[in-house]
């Protein structure tokens, strides 16, 4: 087995609420996982499921509520659960030590991000150059000016763009060349792990095969790792080794790809793979969907047992009590679903 | 000839619109023409600014400055719809063609609850209907559109609904006065891919029971596949290709339908297959190219194309391409038909 590069352990990450009694805004719930080196791993999910906050978190881009993050080994973040679960289900705060934390700066070089709205990520008034170049000098990458320029042509060209779009301003790029300048800033580090948060969704179809085709090359050639997160599960599927399914912030499945796909265990992975268009009228035709009832519930007063219990067709007394464990029930296939027992 | 129009419940006849921006002309839509049937999905595909929207807004009359249609007609139930006065389109918008639009939360009003809303669509078009019975009527479209506990949703705001709360919201608001033709624009795009389903299985369940004509646009051909009977599909404002949903599917005419088709991964694909991504970036609609609007991402690319718009050939039963590969491949047919 390879080694493993990120391991999460019981991650949770709330947002506390102003003027709200408890813990606020369960995004992310008790998340356990881990990603070898130089493979993808893709994180699928409805929106408010908390994959985006999971994945800024393990950056510690959002500082962690409790849990543990391992990366290459040496433990980033630890701390204990800051909460009493009472008899009626609520949480009460409880007091734990402080968070035993490293200083990110070093690590912020080898974990990086690209994020989702290309536009938005840019800031607008600096050159696409200066962009690329702020993180080359926050790290002190290069040792003069030559060699500050010849990075940021040579970071420019892989992504596919012209050196003399270094003197340009973000507005002047279509969607698709701001995402390469965001790649761009991203690997000027070196990194050695990018979460790609929903790095093409705001793209045209046809150019967001071209990012997909350049995030897999660049994974070949430099050995990088990924967390890749969106919410289109054809295209996690396409560049995942092994694909995470989050519902309501927490992990309910976790397969190879493939595996997911021809054998998925938890009841909202076969619902959700049933409701993926497939482009071809046959298959669409034939196929059988589940079509599920209902809505997402509030994360910020989620459903007390299995959070999936409220929508799920196969919902027993027992989930509506107890929280299912996430364990393996196959080689490297994990799921949290109690009719698995 | 009237005959013949009244056949279909919509005709789109060479349209071109255009938006006069201070920095030129952009032409959004450049020579559209095609048919819509009642009882039949008509999806329109292309890639933002590829001018589906546009197009769709003309029908409703709903362009707004500078945005102009400069050539074409388009005819409803017999009917020129561009020649219409403000009053009449005003009577055709909502009674007999309605629209749906992509993002819900921004096209129902947040300070009337639903049930106004709905109940002032009704009366835009009947202002003698008694509130008791407009009341009656909006409900029942809730109920049609799998909304439960009317009474309660009739009372909220916009607000207090989920996304795909509001886009059945935003249908039943579209059908309150049972149009025959319905256009969808990208209805489901903002939307979770479980509510999608949802919506989908909605908008077919509808159109089983009520047998109107809907144009469904949309980015995504896996929705396409889905829900329509027919496609037509736009690059730069150009109708390039157009046929029965199978034939787009299984055998594209179009250089540019193959590479949207090969470019998207598949949920259900078998084993891993590098995507093959059309290359080129979208066409800068200020400064379009000449000839074929494709030709610069085209991997056939000839000389021909860069120099003039192919004109359509039928490649199939109702099913045309606009392509120089095709226009070639008839003539060499038609010759080796004389020949033989």
């Amino acid at each position: 087995m390879a080694e493993k590069l990120l391991e999460v352990k019981n991650l949770t990450k709330y947002f506390p609420v102003k003027g709200m009694k408890g813990p606020g805004v369960q995004a992310v719930e008790n998340v356990n996982l881990y990603i070898e080196k130089g493979e993808t791993l893709g994180l699928v999910g409805e929106s408010g499921c908390g994959k985006t906050t999971l994945g800024r978190t393990i950056l510690r881009l959002h500082e962690p509520t409790s849990g543990q993050i391992i990366y290459g080994g040496e433990t980033i973040y630890q701390r204990e659960y800051p909460f009493e679960r009472q008899a009626d289900g609520t949480l009460v705060k409880k007091s734990v030590p402080h968070a035993k934390a490293v200083d990110m700066f070093p690590l912020r070089r080898k974990m990086q991000i690209i994020f989702q709205d290309p536009a938005a990520s840019l800031d607008p008034r600096m050159t696409v150059g200066d962009i690329i170049g702020e993180a080359i000098d926050i790290h002190h990458l290069a040792e003069n000016r030559a060699q500050r320029t010849a990075r940021i042509k040579e970071l420019l060209g892989r992504v596919g763009l012209n050196t003399e779009h270094a003197n340009r301003f973000p507005h002047e790029f279509s969607g698709g060349q701001q995402q390469r300048v965001g790649i761009a800033r991203a690997l000027a580090v070196q990194p050695e792990f990018i979460v790609c948060d929903e790095p093409i969704s705001a793209l045209d179809v046809s150019i967001q095969s071209q990012v997909v085709n350049m995030l897999e090359d660049m994974q070949q050639e430099m050995g990088l790792t990924y967390l890749f997160i969106a919410h289109d599960l054809s295209v996690v599927r396409h560049i995942s080794s092994r694909i995470g399914v989050m519902y309501l912030g927490s992990l309910v499945e976790l397969a190879e790809s493939y595996e997911l796909n021809r054998n998925p265990l938890h009841p909202y992975t076969k619902t959700l793979l049933s409701a993926v268009p497939v482009p071809d009228p046959e298959v669409s035709r034939t196929r059988q969907r589940i079509v599920l009832e209902g809505d997402i519930p509030s994360p910020m007063n989620p459903p007390k047992g299995c959070r999936f219990h409220t929508r799920c067709p196969y919902a027993t007394d027992r989930c509506k009590q107890e929280t299912p464990v996430f364990k393996e029930h196959e080689k490297g296939h994990w799921a949290a679903c109690h009719l698995l027992d | 000839m009237s005959e013949k129009k009244s056949e279909h419940l919509l005709e789109v006849d060479d349209l071109h619109v255009s938006f006069f921006t201070p920095a030129g002309e952009v032409k959004a839509v450049g020579g559209i023409t095609y048919t819509l049937d009642e009882d039949e999905v008509m999806g329109i595909v292309g890639e933002s600014g590829s001018g589906k929207s546009v197009e769709a807004y003309s029908i409703m009359g709903l362009l707004q400055s500078p945005g102009k249609v400069i050539a074409g007609s388009i005819t409803f139930e017999g009917e020129d719809v561009l020649a219409k006065d403000k009053k009449e389109m005003t009577a055709f918008r909502g009674n007999r063609a309605a629209m749906i639009f992509q993002n819900p939360m921004t096209s129902l009003n947040p300070v009337y609850t639903i049930g106004n809303q709905l109940i002032e669509a009704l009366k835009a078009h009947d202002k003698e209907i008694p509130k008791e019975e407009a009341a009656k009527r909006a409900m029942e479209m809730l109920t049609m559109v799998g909304i439960n506990n009317v009474e309660q949703r009739m009372k909220q705001y916009p607000h207090e609904l989920s996304g795909g709360m509001r886009q059945r919201v935003m249908i039943a608001m579209g059908l309150i006065c049972h149009p025959k033709l319905l256009i969808a624009d990208e209805p489901t795009t903002a939307l979770d891919v479980t509510i999608q389903a949802q919506i989908l299985e909605l908008m077919k369940s509808l159109q089983a029971q009520t047998h109107m004509g809907i144009i469904f646009i949309t980015h995504n051909l896996g929705v396409v596949a889905e829900i329509c009977d027919k496609v037509c599909v736009m690059y730069a404002g150009k109708m390039v290709e157009q046929g029965p949903v199978d034939d787009i599917f299984y055998s594209p005419a179009h250089p540019y339908t193959e590479g949207l088709l090969r470019s998207m991964p598949r949920v259900d694909a078998e084993s891993h297959e590098r995507l093959i991504p059309i290359e080129g970036t979208p066409v800068d609609m200020l400064n379009p190219p000449e000839g074929c609007p494709f030709a610069p991402r085209c991997e056939h690319c000839m000389k021909i194309c860069l120099q003039k718009m192919p004109p359509y050939v039928d490649v199939g039963e109702e099913h045309r391409s606009a392509c120089w590969l095709r226009v070639q491949e008839a003539l060499e047919k038609k010759e080796g038909g004389e020949n033989g």
